[in-house]
């Protein structure tokens, strides 16, 4: 436990990615079987074992402390299974049999509801705090040290050296503690067979690019599409089995029973979920915002389901029945899925249509006059092109629309993190409201890239030369109609939100200019963001 | 004589009305009797002031030798006769010099602790429990969720990330009185040779506690060398936290902001502090500490002042010892 313990203590201060995965390659490499894949399934949530309710750590711990110094602790510490595990008393003759992560958990996956009490009660005599900790979140379910599934199947990868794109394909055939997969990685087996059903496959991504770039391409080798903007998901039903993953080989399914009823296929469709109703035989898009209702639930209550339906634009056929399409030329590929779309429910699935063009130039043209404000830009992707993993050069290319742009005043400026701890690094900015003769900054967004090193060193010495206040990590600057400093926003979107005073949240905001030349009350206005929102 | 009689709160700090001196007094008084050298309790601008000799150097070395109208050194197990008061200087193992003032008149004893620390430290002496009547003892980490581990496993943890991260520099913020020699003494300890990188602030200071005989080894100044920034590669600095959030700290390549400190065994802490690599290494007494040390010597009354002293007044009403909080306002705990 204390290998796995010490892992979350660091993994949770670590921001930097490849620090994360030097800390994942340590620990696998360190750790013995079954300890580290029951650990990856922990921190990637994959575990199924008896859960406890925060009310039933309380019970255990207000057994053995006096309330008050509870209470007084918990005000001070702020997080339940921190508090408890620093304040559980510690017991004597501790530290010679500590239990190992793998008795825990397979304890655990045979427990009733009513042995969890003892267990935990006996686990946390025996544990020291960062083991307590550890012990608390894994049974209450908080894991939450920063490290995505892909990640950890990217650590995976880097220990074993092998292409992360074989780890995701394997990934949903595999249940822990993963012991044919690590004797692959360790050379002591040959790589599994996915005897899964529905496995996801590894998507194909596109490169950005421009019309410089393109110049060196022939149009008349290429086909368009529109690039909508939602979740890129695979839709796979196999032998009676149904999966929706995200782009990034995640089991979302749970999250839209409605288009998983839907999907009575034998095949695994690329496409973009989105939400939408049928209007005049055809669906019609419901926006981002629309979307957002539908994203990061556990559960999705029928009312949502019904005023929100999913629904899946598909892009690209990979499998279809026994047959893998993957090695075909897309153009082959586009017309198997005609095909197959044509046989499903018209309600839930349809085509992204391909967008007919000549030159360049033209499809330069259409991809900031798309026809629906649900389209993010053009996919371009070559007619002889297989379906491979990964991001290869040339085959596809994205080219969003043009960012929207807004002129905002910073506002307020926080710290970074890592390399950045020494420099105003996060910016909040706002527009103004209020009276022209007497205006008033909101706060409309936070963006912390988008500028050159030399740029964060100007705004960091602004930030010095003009802090009004300090709150911890953050400072507020002078941010005046005539004093102050204009930043150039670039944003995807924007949405409606309760959250925010100014009644909006930016989607990918990010810094494209200093507008050191501009006095700040010429920034925009308030009205001018709402006006996108129509 | 009234316990009170002899030591009170004051606005000012613990005074003293028959000796008519102040203990630690956080403004500048005419009789100022110091309990170590960190700047909420040592402040310069007294006319008259006693402490440790370490003490009185180290105040020189902070605020210049016109720090006071008038100095007197008192060593460890030294009596001093203060206008009738006795008063005598024993170790607190907090910091090198840093003392409890026991003060004694007419068989009643009252021991202002200062600050101070149960556990072995090799760059000062250990506390010596003093009996007393009424015990004034600090509250820093007064909470029953603070334990400090072991200093080794701590230091341990330093060492085995600048293992794992060799390219990477290891920036350590330590307070720069006691907290920054203790780390490098330790890391001593425990074998590591290697040149440690110091912040200017702390060369003075190093500089004297090697002067008393603490081994701090080979130690060279972080100072900035565009041609040379390649040996903070793999390298350990300890320069003041306030330092990493200032531009001092860009000239290490890609920084662990690493603190030492006991409010690091608090992850919200931690994260507040974009610290990256917690080390527990407490100058003060954890709460195990704390309770202990009240138990040893059994006073009559427990005075709890700076930290959390509710708890701690709390845990002497559970064990029927007879307490009380004296909120004088002044010393920080922060930078612990």
């Amino acid at each position: 436990m204390k290998g796995f313990a010490d892992l979350l203590d660091r993994l949770v201060l670590t921001p930097s990615r490849n620090a994360k995965l030097t800390l994942l390659t340590g620990y696998l490499a360190a750790t013995p079987d079954p300890d580290r894949g029951y650990a990856i399934a922990a921190i990637t949530r994959d575990l199924d074992i008896l859960s406890v309710k925060p009310a039933m750590v309380r019970a255990l711990v207000a057994e053995r402390v006096d309330e008050v110094l509870f209470a007084y602790s918990y005000d001070f510490v702020g997080d339940l299974a921190e508090t408890v595990s620093l304040i559980w008393p510690a017991t004597e003759g501790r530290a010679s049999d500590l239990p190992t992560l793998s008795q825990i958990v397979e304890t655990l996956q045979s427990a009733s509801r009513s042995d969890g009490p003892r267990l935990v009660e006996r686990w946390l005599d025996e544990l020291d705090p960062s083991g307590r900790y550890a012990l608390l979140k894994l049974i209450t379910g908080g894991m939450r040290v920063g490290v995505s599934a892909r990640l950890m199947k990217q650590a995976l990868a880097d220990y074993g050296g092998e292409d992360v794109a074989e780890i995701e394909e394997l990934w949903h055939g595999l249940t822990p503690p993963y012991q044919p997969l690590f004797d692959w990685l360790d050379g002591r087996a040959d790589k599994p067979a996915n005897l899964a059903a529905a496995p996801f496959r590894p998507a194909m991504l596109a490169n950005p690019v421009d019309l410089d770039e393109l110049a060196r391409y022939d149009p008349a080798d290429y086909s368009a599409e529109w690039k909508w903007d939602g979740i890129r998901v695979q839709a796979t039903g196999e032998r009676g089995e149904r999966r929706i993953y995200s782009r990034t080989g995640d089991d979302i399914s749970g999250a839209f029973p409605d288009l998983l009823a839907a999907m009575e296929f034998d095949g695994a469709i690329d496409g973009e979920l989105l939400v939408g109703h049928v209007e005049d035989g055809a669906i019609r898009t419901g926006t981002f915002s629309d979307l957002q209702q539908r994203l990061n639930r556990k559960t999705v209550p029928a009312k949502l389901q019904k005023q929100y339906p999913a629904i899946l634009r598909a892009y690209d056929l990979l499998q279809e029945g026994g047959e893998d399409l993957r090695p075909l030329p897309f153009e082959e590929r586009r017309a198997r899925l005609e095909r197959f779309v044509a046989d499903l429910p018209s309600d839930r699935f349809d085509l992204s249509p391909l967008v007919a063009f000549e030159s360049w130039e033209e499809v330069a043209q259409m991809r900031n006059a798309a026809p629906d404000p649900v389209i993010e830009g053009l996919m371009l992707k070559r007619r002889d092109s297989a379906y491979v993993p990964g991001r290869p050069k040339g085959p596809w290319f994205k080219w969003k629309r043009d960012p929207f742009l807004v002129d905002a005043v910073l506002m307020y400026a926080q710290r970074g993190h890592g390399k950045r701890s020494s420099f105003y690094s996060d910016y909040t900015f706002g527009v103004w409201t209020g009276p022209a003769d007497d205006p008033l900054l909101v706060p409309v967004g936070k963006a912390y890239f988008g500028f050159t090193d030399e740029e964060l060193k100007q705004i960091d010495k602004f930030v010095r030369d003009n802090t009004i206040e300090r709150f911890g990590p953050v400072r507020s600057v002078r941010a005046e109609p005539d004093k102050g400093l204009v930043l150039e926003v670039a944003f995807e979107g924007l949405n409606r939100s309760s959250r925010h005073k100014s009644g909006i949240a930016m989607r990918f905001p990010r810094i494209s200019r200093l507008r050191w030349d501009k006095p700040p009350g010429e920034a925009d206005r308030l009205e001018t963001l709402e006006a996108m929102l129509e | 004589m009234r316990f009170e009689d002899l030591l009170r709160p004051t606005p000012k700090g613990l005074y003293c009305p028959p000796g008519d001196f102040y203990i630690d007094p956080v403004r500048p008084v005419e009789r100022a009797l110091i309990t170590h050298g960190h700047a909420d309790h040592a402040r310069p601008g007294h006319a008259h002031v006693m402490a440790t000799p370490e003490t009185l150097d180290i105040m020189g070395i902070r605020y210049g030798e016109t720090f006071a109208g008038a100095t007197q050194a008192a060593a460890y197990g030294e009596t001093v006769a203060v206008n009738g008061v006795t008063v005598s200087w024993h170790p607190a193992g907090h910091v090198l010099g840093a003392a409890q003032i026991a003060v004694e008149m007419d068989g009643t004893r009252i021991v202002a602790s200062g600050d101070y620390k149960r556990r072995r430290d090799p760059t000062c002496a250990s506390f010596e429990p003093v009996d007393c009547d009424v015990f004034i003892t600090e509250a820093t980490f007064a909470l029953p969720v603070f334990h400090h581990p072991d200093d080794r496993g701590e230091i341990a943890k330093l060492l085995a990330s600048a293992a794992q991260f060799p390219e990477r520099t290891h920036l350590v913020g330590a307070y720069s009185l006691g907290k920054a020699q203790r780390v490098i003494a330790l890391l001593r300890e425990a074998g590591y040779a290697e040149t440690i990188y110091i912040h200017g602030a702390m060369q003075k200071l190093c500089d004297y506690y090697v002067s008393r005989g603490v081994e701090l080894g080979p130690l060279a100044p972080a100072t900035d060398d565009d041609a040379d920034r390649d040996r903070f590669a793999g390298a350990i600095v300890i320069g003041p936290s306030a330092a990493f959030a200032d531009r001092w700290a860009r000239r290490f390549p890609d920084p662990i902001s690493c603190y030492a400190s006991g409010w690091m065994r608090v992850r919200q802490r931690v994260r507040q502090m974009g610290v990256e690599l917690p080390l527990i290494l407490s100058d003060h007494c954890d709460w195990d500490e704390l309770t202990d040390t009240i138990r040893e010597i059994g006073p009559q009354e427990v005075w709890v002042t700076h930290g959390r002293e509710e708890a701690l007044v709390r845990w002497c009403e559970l064990n029927q010892i007879r307490a009380r909080p004296l909120n004088i306002v002044g010393y920080e705990d922060e930078a612990e």
